[in-house]
């Protein structure tokens, strides 16, 4: 029982000996925030990192920085630093920040608060020992939460960004009764050829298509298993019952195909999209004449 | 489970109704290559709208029943291959090459009627 209450008392003295020096510490840092601020803004332009910022939005953000840094050591909460390591990733990253440039200032940072603790406590070794233990856990964790704060911000945008491309990338759009064409701009992967497919099988399935035109004019490259994926989804739509005409293959494409030594022997394919919709028309019997009447007053209009 | 085979004028179809074991699948097989002679039928239909897996075996049997009915003298469309089906069998390399195949029973009828009275195509001026 002693014992237990013995130890609670060294752990309690001990948590209020590391909030005295956290004190102590954030007292110093307060004291020379003028002189640390400036020093590391001009360690940051000296290691050449944040080029895509001016001199004087580094100071900006420096000050922030710093302010929120002493806050987080005074506080020992971190969520109020997460949230502005969101807030600056926000920011920063459309001017195209790296994530290398984040981690580095931060370190800088740290480093250089720890410099000025060398200064101040050189002459008592123990003290110093002591502040350092209580500092050092203390800013790596703020290290780690702004460093995270900005690779989470990243990746949320990239998923944005993919989720973006995903919904833009495929559409399937009917051109005349059972005719449908698919434009395929970009570069194809497994994950798109998979999702095109599918997209495709559904709208042959909802339009009774009889003829599909996939246009790949704007695919510039292509490898062996996304050209193998396209012969199978040629294959799948005429289980549907439906034809499918590839247009568009750039000559590179072509080479590579050929070299790759890839089956296309069952695949259908026309130069262009119009000699493909041209063709296409002609398999489902239409027949497209020209009035003479409509273009003279469509050319006006 | 017995597959009803319906008579529809020149033609035959036959329409799986629920999931086929290997037995059926043959069975339905001998009776479409039995009764397209019996019938003079010129062509037939095979509807699998309700199949939702089509395995190697039911591939290889669709397959041989095209081949076998080809050479009774008519033509097979097989219509109604599900979207997600059609996905799985072509990366199981499943493609049955050389089997006419259409949407559903609608284009299937439209493409055996345009099959059989194009001009110069053999069935059509084989004699009845």
């Amino acid at each position: 029982m002693e014992k237990v209450q013995a130890m609670r008392r060294t752990s309690i003295e001990s948590v209020q000996a590391t909030s005295e020096l956290f004190r102590e510490l954030v007292e110093h840092l307060r004291q020379s925030r003028t002189q640390l601020r400036e020093e590391w803004a001009q360690r940051i332009t000296e290691a050449q990192l944040l080029t895509a910022m001016s001199k004087e939005e580094i100071f900006a953000e420096a000050t922030s920085v710093y302010d929120n840094y002493m806050e987080a050591l005074k506080t020992g909460t971190f969520e109020a630093l997460q949230a502005y390591a969101r807030n600056l990733s926000e920011r920063i990253i459309p001017r195209g920040v790296e994530t290398r440039e984040v981690i580095g200032i931060v370190l800088l940072l740290r480093d250089v608060l720890a410099r000025s603790l060398f200064a101040k406590y050189q002459a008592d070794f123990a003290l110093l020992n002591r502040i350092l233990d209580a500092y050092e856990p203390a800013a790596n964790r703020i290290a780690i939460t702004v460093a995270v704060g900005f690779v989470q911000e990243r990746e949320r945008v990239i998923r944005e960004q993919q989720e973006a491309i995903r919904v833009l990338s495929t559409p399937v759009l009917q051109v005349r009764e059972r005719l449908l064409i698919l434009p395929i701009i970009g570069v194809m992967d497994p994950q798109r050829a998979r999702q095109l497919t599918e997209q495709l099988l559904r709208g042959i399935r909802t339009n009774r298509a009889k003829v599909v035109v996939i246009d790949i004019t704007g695919v510039p490259v292509m490898d062996a298993s996304v050209a193998n994926h396209l012969v199978q989804t040629v294959e799948a739509a005429r289980l549907l019952g439906a034809i499918v005409i590839i247009t568009g293959l750039s000559p590179e494409i072509a080479q590579t195909l050929v070299m790759m030594g890839v089956d296309l022997g069952k695949m259908n394919t026309v130069g262009d999209l119009q000699g493909g919709i041209e063709e296409a028309e002609r398999l489902l019997g239409y027949k497209v004449a020209i009035t003479g009447e409509a273009s003279d007053h469509s050319l006006r209009g | 489970m017995e597959v009803p085979i319906l008579k529809q004028g020149p033609y035959l179809i036959a329409s799986i109704q629920s999931a086929l074991s290997d037995n059926d699948m043959v069975r339905l097989r001998d009776a479409l290559v039995e009764q397209v002679g019996r019938f003079r039928s010129r062509g037939v239909i095979v509807d699998v709208t309700a199949l939702d897996v089509m395995d190697s075996f039911a591939t290889r049997t669709l397959r041989d029943l095209g081949r076998m009915i080809r050479l009774r003298g008519a033509d097979t469309v097989i219509v109604g291959i599900q979207p997600e089906v059609a996905y799985t069998m072509v990366q199981l390399g499943l493609t049955l090459e050389d089997i006419a195949t259409a949407l559903d029973l609608e284009e299937g009828l439209a493409l055996l009627e345009r099959k059989t009275t194009a001009p110069g195509n053999e069935t059509s001026s084989r004699g009845r």
